[in-house]
C-alpha cells in the first residue's frame, strides 16, 4: 500500500472544504468560517496523490469557476467528492459489465465500450495535465480546451457538476453551496402545502441535507465495498 | 447440487409479479411457496434515510447489477453484439420488490384495442398499413376479459386519478379515449404541481383533453382490501428511481412484502440466483423445479409442482431459453416461438421548453402532474399518416434534481463549461421544463432475443442478446410527436422552446423507459404464442410465466396496471381451477 498522501491547503484558499481523518470521522472549515484563514488544512487522500488532487482541484475550478455570479467548485470541495467516489465502488467499475472482449468501434449509441476504470481515466487523463496548477487562469483554459473533446474530460465535467450538487455527505457541495446557488432545497420530507403555494413565484427556504433531515441518512455509496 | 425438500410452488423473482402471486397463493391456498429472489432484503423501512440524489440517481443504487449480468444489442441480425455494460435505457430492478422499488408509479391502463392490435388496425386500414416485416399479432383476450382484473390492481395500490369513462359513461376531466372502467379510481387524483396545470391549461385551449396522471403514489391515506394502509404523497421530489420514505408511492415492499413476510407457508429466500428450470419433455413436458446458486455459493435444486417464471422482461426470456423449455424463434425461418415480439416504447422528450419564471420543479412525485391521450393509439385518424399507432403526452412530476436537472441550456448558450456556461445553467436550473411523449412500439419480424455467443454472466451462462432498432414507423411517429409538443410548449407560455432531434438508431445511454416487453408472449395457439393468457407454457402446464414478456406487443401506457391485471388473473386461474385439477386451462 502506497503511503498515504494529503492534499495541504490553507483554509482560505479553498473556502470551505470537508475534513476526514482516517477513521472517517468528518470534521469542517466552513466556507463562512473566516476566524483562522491561515490555517492549513491537511486533507487525507483516498485516491489521488497530493500533486493529482491540485490538478484537479484547479481543472475544475477552471470548469465551475468562483466568480461574482457565485461560489465554484473550489467552495464546493468538489475535489474531495471525486478522490472519494474514485476510491469508491464507482471508481473501481465495480458495478459495470467489464468481461472482453471490448469493442471499441460500436458506434457511440451503445455507451462507453472501453476496459478503463474511471481510476485508470483519471490516472491516464491527468498526466496530460501534468503542471496544471502551476498555469495562469487563462493558460489553464487554453490546455482544457485541448482536452475537452475527449473520455476523461468528459467524466471530469460530469463528476463537477455530481461534486456540486451532491448531498454533502459525499464531501462535495460543502455548506449546501451548490443548492443555495441554484435554489434547491434539498431533501425536504415535506412540499405538502407548498407545492399548491408557491405557482410561478420562487420557492427558496434555507436548503437542508440528508443528515439534518433523516434519523438513519442511508450509508455513501462510495463507503460501500 | 443439494437437493432440497419438495414445495408445492416455486416462484423465481420477488419483484411486483412474484410476490403479489405469493401473496394470493398464501392468502387463499394451504399450498407451501418458495420465491428466490437474486438480490438482497429490503424493507420499507430502508427508504428513509435514502433521498439521496447521487447514490439513487446517478449512481443508481436500487438497479441490477450489470457487473453480473446484462444483454447484448445489435440493430440488425447482421451484426455482432456488444454488450450494454452500464445501465441506460431501461432500468431492470434487483432486490426485494424489483423494479417496482424504483419506479415512477404512474398507473394507465392500456387501450383495449391494444390486445387486439393485428385486427382492429386491418380492419380498419387494410392488411398493408401495417409495415411489411410487423409481427403484430393478437393478443387472444379482450378488454371485458381483463377489465375486471384492472379493478383488482387499481384497488391494491389505491390508484389516484379521475376516470374518463365508467361503463360507457364518458366523463370530462378524465380520459376519455379511455377504455370503459366498471368503477371510479379508488382515490381523488394527486395535487397538480404548478408546471402541471401549465400543460393542463394549454391542452384546453388547444382543444385537446388533459387529465390528471393516473397515479400509484397516494393522493390520500387509503387502506387495501388486503388491510394495508398507507399515507398520503408529501411530494417530496425523491420518488422515481428512489424508494418512497413515507410509502405513501405503491411498493412491493409496502403493499405486498407485509402480508407475504406473515405467513408461514411462503419462504423467502434473498441472493439466490436461478440458472434453469429443470425440464422434462416427455408426457407433453414438466418443470421438475428450479436449480440455483444460493447466497453461500452452493448449488441447490428445489424440487416443485408448480413453477412461476417471475422474473421481469428479459430474465424470463432468458431462463427459458437456458433451460431449452419450448422453440427458441428464429427471424430467417419465423419458426419457434421463444424470444419473438420484443419491443421497447417510443418514449422521448418531443421538446424542451424555456421559460421565464422559476417553476419549483424540485417539488412534487414522479406521477403528479398532466397528460393527454388525444394522439394515442388509433384515437386519431392515421389514414393519411404515414405511421400506425400513437401515445399520450405528459408533464411529469419527477422531481427535477440539480445533478441530473442542472445544465439544461437553450441553443444560444455554446459554452458546455467555464463562467459563461455556469451563468447561464444557474440561471435556467429551475426555468425549463419538458413535454414528454410515451408511444406505442410495434413488433417486428426481426426484433428479438435469443442467446449471445460469446458473452458470458458472472456464473458462466450466456447473456441475452437483443436484437432491435428503431424503423420508419418510430421514427415518422416521433416526427409528429414533436411538432405537436413544440405547439404544447408554446401554448404553456414558454418563452424558447427546442425541439428533439429526429430519432436515429436506438440509443442505449439515453433513458427510454423500463417498459421492455415480449420473449414469452402470450396467445390463443402454441403455433404463434410461448403461453396461454393465463401465463401457462403450452409445452409445461405446470410451468406459468408471468409478466410483460407476456405482451405481444408494447402499449403506450405504462405496463405496470396491466402486469398486475394479468398476475391476478393468472391467480384466480390457479386457486380456482389449476390446483384443484392440474391440467391445461387452454
Amino acid at each position: 500500500m502506497r503511503r498515504r498522501q494529503f492534499l495541504v491547503l490553507s483554509a482560505a484558499s479553498v473556502g470551505g472544504v470537508l475534513v476526514y481523518s482516517l477513521d472517517r470521522t468528518v470534521s469542517r472549515v466552513s466556507a463562512q468560517d473566516k476566524s483562522a484563514p491561515e490555517q492549513n488544512i491537511r486533507i487525507p487522500l483516498r485516491f489521488f496523490t497530493a500533486s493529482e488532487a491540485l490538478i484537479v482541484a484547479a481543472a475544475t475550478a477552471r470548469i465551475f469557476p468562483s466568480d461574482e455570479s457565485g461560489p465554484g467548485a473550489r467552495e464546493a470541495s468538489v475535489v474531495v467528492f471525486i478522490d472519494r467516489q474514485l476510491a469508491g465502488p464507482w471508481g473501481r467499475d465495480r458495478h459495470r459489465y467489464t468481461h472482453a472482449p471490448f469493442d471499441e468501434t460500436a458506434p457511440e449509441e451503445f455507451g462507453y465500450q472501453g476496459s478503463a476504470t474511471p481510476q485508470q481515466i483519471y490516472r491516464q487523463g491527468l498526466k496530460q495535465l501534468a503542471g496544471f496548477d502551476q498555469l495562469t487562469a487563462s493558460e489553464q483554459d487554453a490546455k482544457l480546451k485541448l482536452i475537452e473533446g475527449g473520455l476523461f474530460f468528459n467524466v471530469l465535467r460530469r463528476n463537477t457538476i455530481e461534486g456540486m450538487f451532491c448531498d454533502p455527505q459525499h464531501g462535495g457541495n460543502v455548506d449546501m453551496v451548490g443548492w443555495q446557488l441554484i435554489g434547491f432545497p434539498g431533501p425536504r420530507m415535506t412540499n405538502f402545502a407548498e407545492v399548491d403555494q408557491y405557482r410561478g413565484e420562487p420557492f427558496r427556504p434555507k436548503p437542508v441535507s440528508l443528515a439534518q433531515v433523516a434519523v438513519h441518512p442511508n450509508k455513501p455509496g462510495e463507503d460501500e465495498t | 447440487m443439494k437437493t432440497l425438500p419438495k414445495t408445492d410452488a416455486v416462484v423465481i423473482g420477488g419483484g411486483w409479479t412474484g410476490l403479489l402471486i405469493a401473496k394470493e397463493l398464501a392468502a387463499r391456498t394451504p399450498i407451501s411457496v418458495v420465491v428466490l429472489e437474486r438480490g438482497a432484503p429490503r424493507h420499507k423501512e430502508d427508504y428513509a434515510g435514502g433521498m439521496d440524489e447521487l447514490d439513487y440517481n446517478v449512481r443508481f443504487r436500487l438497479m441490477q447489477d450489470y457487473s453480473l449480468q446484462t444483454v447484448t444489442l445489435r440493430y440488425t441480425t447482421r451484426d455482432r453484439a456488444v454488450p450494454i455494460r452500464q445501465l441506460g435505457s431501461f432500468m431492470p430492478g434487483q432486490g426485494t420488490g424489483g423494479a417496482g422499488e424504483h419506479w415512477g408509479a404512474l398507473f394507465p391502463r392500456f387501450l383495449p384495442d391494444v390486445f387486439q392490435l393485428l385486427t382492429s388496425t386491418t380492419q380498419k386500414y387494410g392488411a398493408k398499413k401495417l409495415p411489411e416485416d410487423h409481427s403484430v399479432v393478437d393478443w387472444g383476450i379482450t378488454w371485458d376479459e381483463i377489465e375486471p382484473y384492472y379493478v383488482r390492481a387499481d384497488k391494491l395500490v389505491g390508484s389516484s386519478g379521475k376516470a374518463g369513462n365508467i361503463r360507457g359513461k364518458v366523463i370530462d376531466g378524465g380520459n376519455i379515449f379511455e377504455g370503459p372502467r366498471s368503477e371510479e379510481y379508488p382515490t381523488p387524483p394527486t395535487k397538480m404541481p404548478y408546471y402541471g396545470s401549465l400543460f393542463n391549461d394549454a391542452a384546453k385551449s388547444l382543444g385537446y383533453h388533459p387529465y390528471p396522471n393516473p397515479a400509484a403514489a397516494l393522493s390520500t391515506a387509503y387502506t387495501n382490501p388486503d388491510g394495508i394502509s398507507r399515507p398520503a404523497c408529501f411530494y417530496c421530489g425523491f420518488c422515481d428511481r428512489f424508494g418512497c420514505m413515507v410509502g405513501a408511492k405503491a411498493q412491493p415492499t409496502n403493499t405486498l412484502l407485509p402480508i407475504v413476510e406473515k405467513q408461514k407457508s411462503v419462504s423467502l429466500r434473498h441472493g439466490c440466483s436461478v440458472r434453469r428450470i429443470e425440464y422434462d419433455k416427455a408426457n407433453g413436458g414438466r418443470a421438475r423445479g428450479v436449480s440455483y446458486i444460493d447466497a453461500s455459493g452452493e448449488e441447490i435444486f428445489q424440487p416443485a409442482d408448480l413453477v412461476i417464471l417471475a422474473s421481469w422482461t428479459l430474465n424470463n426470456t432468458r431462463l427459458l431459453l437456458l433451460s431449452g423449455i419450448g422453440e427458441p424463434y428464429d427471424p430467417a425461418t419465423g419458426k419457434g416461438v421463444v424470444g419473438r415480439n420484443l419491443t421497447h416504447q417510443v418514449s422521448f422528450t418531443p421538446a424542451q421548453a424555456f421559460f421565464d419564471k422559476p417553476l419549483n420543479r424540485f417539488m412534487g412525485a414522479a406521477p403528479a402532474g398532466a397528460r393527454m391521450s388525444d394522439f394515442d393509439g388509433d384515437v386519431f385518424d392515421h389514414s393519411t399518416l404515414p405511421f400506425v399507432r400513437g401515445g399520450t403526452f405528459a408533464a411529469m412530476g419527477t422531481g427535477f434534481q440539480p445533478i441530473v436537472g442542472f445544465g439544461a441550456l437553450p441553443p444560444s448558450v455554446k459554452a458546455r463549461w467555464g463562467a459563461e456556461w455556469k451563468k447561464a445553467a444557474v440561471y435556467w436550473y429551475d426555468r425549463v421544463g419538458t413535454v414528454a411523449f410515451a408511444g406505442e412500439h410495434i413488433a417486428y419480424k426481426d426484433h428479438y432475443m435469443d442467446l449471445d455467443p460469446s458473452y458470458k454472466d458472472h456464473l458462466g451462462d450466456p447473456l441475452l442478446r437483443m436484437t432491435l432498432d428503431w424503423r420508419d414507423n418510430e421514427r415518422q411517429m416521433v416526427a409528429f410527436a414533436t411538432a405537436k409538443a413544440v405547439e404544447m410548449a408554446r401554448a404553456m407560455g414558454a418563452k424558447e422552446v427546442v425541439p428533439a432531434q429526429p430519432y436515429g438508431h436506438y440509443d442505449t445511454r439515453r433513458y427510454q423507459s423500463t417498459h421492455v416487453q415480449g420473449g414469452t408472449i402470450m396467445g390463443a395457439s402454441p403455433e404463434h404464442s410461448v403461453v396461454n393468457t393465463y401465463g401457462q407454457h403450452w409445452q409445461a402446464p405446470n410451468l406459468f410465466v408471468l409478466g410483460a414478456s407476456m405482451f405481444a406487443n408494447n402499449g403506450s401506457a405504462n405496463p405496470t396496471p396491466t402486469v398486475l391485471a394479468f398476475t391476478y388473473r393468472t391467480a384466480d386461474a390457479l386457486v380456482d381451477r389449476y390446483l384443484k385439477r392440474p391440467s391445461r386451462l387452454t
